[in-house]
């Protein structure tokens, strides 16, 4: 069943009991939390994921929750646990949700082996995908949240899951999550943007996050081959500059924005170069989001024609 | 939970065949504890030799600790080539301990086995020479607060872990197997002098078979943190059953012990290993180990921490003590490594610290 239809009861009682199963591309979670802020962020953001029933295979065992002790009245915090251990600080005050979202990540990236993993957005037009690693504060995000609202369907913001025996991209579409100013731009950009209470004082600012669009949901299974890298950085002003990238250096951009690179030896580097090579690779540079989308709109448009 | 969910991992360890037998609950809870204890590698080579096909979702974790576990051997090799070049200038043969000394003996105890960096002894006496030559190869001190090095060097039987500039992997330079401060003191010389060289690669050697054994055991016994409790006790089932197929390893096994002082440790480890595990233990050797057992109210109170602190770790498998167990047993390891006195102002200094051991920020 759906996320969506489960009463509001009934999905905390799942939380507060043997976990919510939720299943999000190629993993089930089982969620518990006491948390109001995750109860009600998983109701809106994940409306339109599978709940498998509690007798399915859960991949990941993960909760979030107030510490005990003083620290439930003093100066709250929140903590993220996966099978009963913390792998990172609590944060304070009520960043359950967002906990929650970077949990999960954390999960997916570091055991999920099979797959090479990048830190990068990634989304698919025309059955082609564009894939945008670069350090947090690029705009990759944001660039992504654009392209998703004019016709791009999103795999992920923020994992891009190469399967190296097939060198196909596996989706994990999940919450959207937008840092400071991106939060008012996108908006302003999509007002259909379904978005969840900004969260402030995290350690990159605000937070806030939108629901993936109900589409990219539905189609989870659907692979997507490669056939873009772009490096975007957002730079106030600018005019829009996309320019091309030799392969060598984005191959380079690839590894140093993989999580899981050193695990795989060399099959870790011909998944990368294999990858590259079948990709057409740039830098891009903007500062208005409309143009932005438009630019890319014409080369899935062109790629298509071609093809 | 029952004593028999409590008990899954232990019980693939004792019999891979049970593998094939398990429904997807049981899977599921297989895989949570054997990754909280790190034998979720070794889960997945006990069930490629007993011939068992996993359902697909728990295959898919064998496979991902599958890639990870082959990473981080084939890094291991790497790294011990690398210190073998570098301590090979000032004639140092590097003998590793512990799980490198496995994968690199070829002994069947590598199975599975997760690497974090590897273990080394060298002669105390030319420990400077060694730390220098690591230096001039690339690896540095970690760990640089004043009392943390001073931690290290007077007190401990390691330098700070040392870490590789560019590679980042980390070596534990030891000179000894216990610290200078614990009550035991096996004699490092001594175990040096019986350490077996590397068919393929002299420069490499590792302890002789009932040293190498006895290592493990003191690695149970006396480390702070139970969570590879179980994990060091499977690293010992594997040694012996291993070893015993050598009608000399036994007596030897019992002679080394006396002659490093080590019987007590050897007596709760076989216990446990047999209790926990099956390891047979000849009659004799369990007949003559007893005499080196803590009086019977100490025995009986070390039997019933043990058994919490062997247990896989993950919530599901815990009862009310379990942390208290964990926790006596924690300082008891303190206690068997310092001091009175100097334990008293290492944990006082620790709990005051504590804020700065915490894990890495939530990222991505």
């Amino acid at each position: 069943m759906k996320v969506a239809d489960l009463a509001p009861q009934a999905l905390r009682a799942r939380l507060q009991g043997a976990g919510l199963r939720l299943r999000t591309g190629p993993a089930v979670f089982a969620v518990r939390s006491r948390l109001d802020a995750v109860a009600d962020g998983i109701a809106l953001h994940y409306a339109e994921h599978d709940s498998p029933g509690e007798d399915t295979f859960s991949d990941f065992h993960v909760s979030v929750d107030r510490p005990r002790g003083l620290r439930r009245w003093w100066r709250p915090q929140v903590r993220f646990l996966f099978d009963g251990e913390s792998p990172f600080t609590p944060l304070p005050g009520d960043q359950g949700f967002p906990m929650l979202e970077w949990g999960l990540n954390w999960c997916l990236y570091s055991h999920l082996h099979r797959y090479v993993i990048l830190h990068a957005a990634v989304i698919e037009r025309g059955g082609r995908a564009l894939i945008l690693p670069a350090p947090p504060g690029s705009g990759k995000s944001t660039l992504a949240a654009g392209l998703v609202w004019r016709g791009w369907r999103l795999l992920s913001d923020e994992l891009t899951v190469i399967d190296p025996a097939r060198g196909d991209l596996v989706p994990v579409p999940r919450p959207v999550s937008l840092k400071n100013a991106s939060i008012e731009a996108i908006r302003a950009f999509a007002p259909q943007a379904r978005f969840g209470p900004v969260v402030h004082e995290t350690t990159k600012g605000s937070v806030a996050h939108f629901s993936p669009p109900a589409d990219a949901v539905r189609r989870a299974t659907e692979r997507a081959l490669p056939a873009w890298i772009v490096l975007p950085r957002y730079v106030a002003g600018a005019p829009t500059a996309l320019t091309p990238l030799s392969r060598g250096r984005a191959l380079m951009a690839l590894v140093d924005n993989a999580f899981n690179y050193n695990v795989h030896g060399v099959r870790g580097f011909e998944t990368l170069a294999d990858l590259v090579e079948r990709c057409e690779a740039f830098e891009f540079s903007y500062s208005r989001l409309e143009d932005a989308t438009a630019l890319f709109n014409r080369l899935a448009a062109s790629a298509a024609l071609r093809a | 939970m029952t004593r028999r969910t409590e008990a899954m991992l232990v019980r693939a360890l004792r019999d891979p065949t049970v593998l094939a037998t398990l429904d997807m609950p049981g899977w599921e809870r297989l895989l949570r504890e054997a990754r909280h204890a790190d034998l979720l590698a070794r889960i997945d080579v006990l069930a490629q030799r007993a011939g068992v096909v996993p359902p697909p979702g728990p295959a898919e974790h064998l496979q991902n600790i599958r890639v990870l576990a082959l990473a981080q051997q084939d890094e291991v090799r790497r790294e011990a080539r690398f210190l073998a070049s570098a301590l090979a200038p000032i004639g140092v043969p590097v003998t590793l301990l512990k799980g490198a000394a496995y994968l690199m003996a070829g002994r069947a105890a590598a199975a599975g086995r997760l690497f974090s960096d590897v273990d080394i002894l060298v002669p105390k006496a030319r420990i400077a020479e060694v730390e220098a030559a690591l230096m001039m190869h690339g690896w540095a001190t970690t760990h640089h607060s004043a009392y943390d090095q001073r931690y290290y060097r007077q007190w401990m039987h390691e330098l700070p872990p040392m870490q590789h500039l560019h590679r980042h992997t980390v070596v534990d330079v030891h000179h000894a197997i216990l610290p200078e401060t614990a009550r035991l003191r096996p004699d490092s010389a001594s175990l040096l002098a019986a350490a077996v060289p590397l068919r393929d690669d002299p420069r490499l050697q590792v302890l002789a078979p009932a040293d190498m054994l006895l290592h493990s055991v003191t690695h149970l016994t006396h480390n702070e943190e139970m969570s590879h409790g179980l994990r060091d006790l499977s690293d010992i089932a594997l040694l012996i059953d291993e070893f015993a197929t050598d009608p000399a390893f036994w007596p030897q096994l019992v002679l080394r012990s006396r002659q490093l002082g080590l019987q007590r440790p050897l007596y709760h480890a076989l216990r446990h290993a047999a209790a926990i595990l099956g390891v047979a233990v000849p009659q004799a050797v369990a007949v003559e180990l007893a005499r080196a057992a803590p009086p019977p109210p100490v025995a009986l109170l070390m039997d019933a921490l043990w058994a919490r602190a062997l247990r896989p770790l993950h919530a599901g498998a815990t009862d009310t003590w379990t942390p208290a167990a964990l926790f006596a047993l924690y300082v008891r390891a303190h206690w068997l490594r310092m001091p009175p006195l100097l334990l008293a102002r290492h944990l006082t200094i620790k709990a005051l610290k504590l804020h700065e051991d915490r894990p890495a920020r939530a990222g991505a």
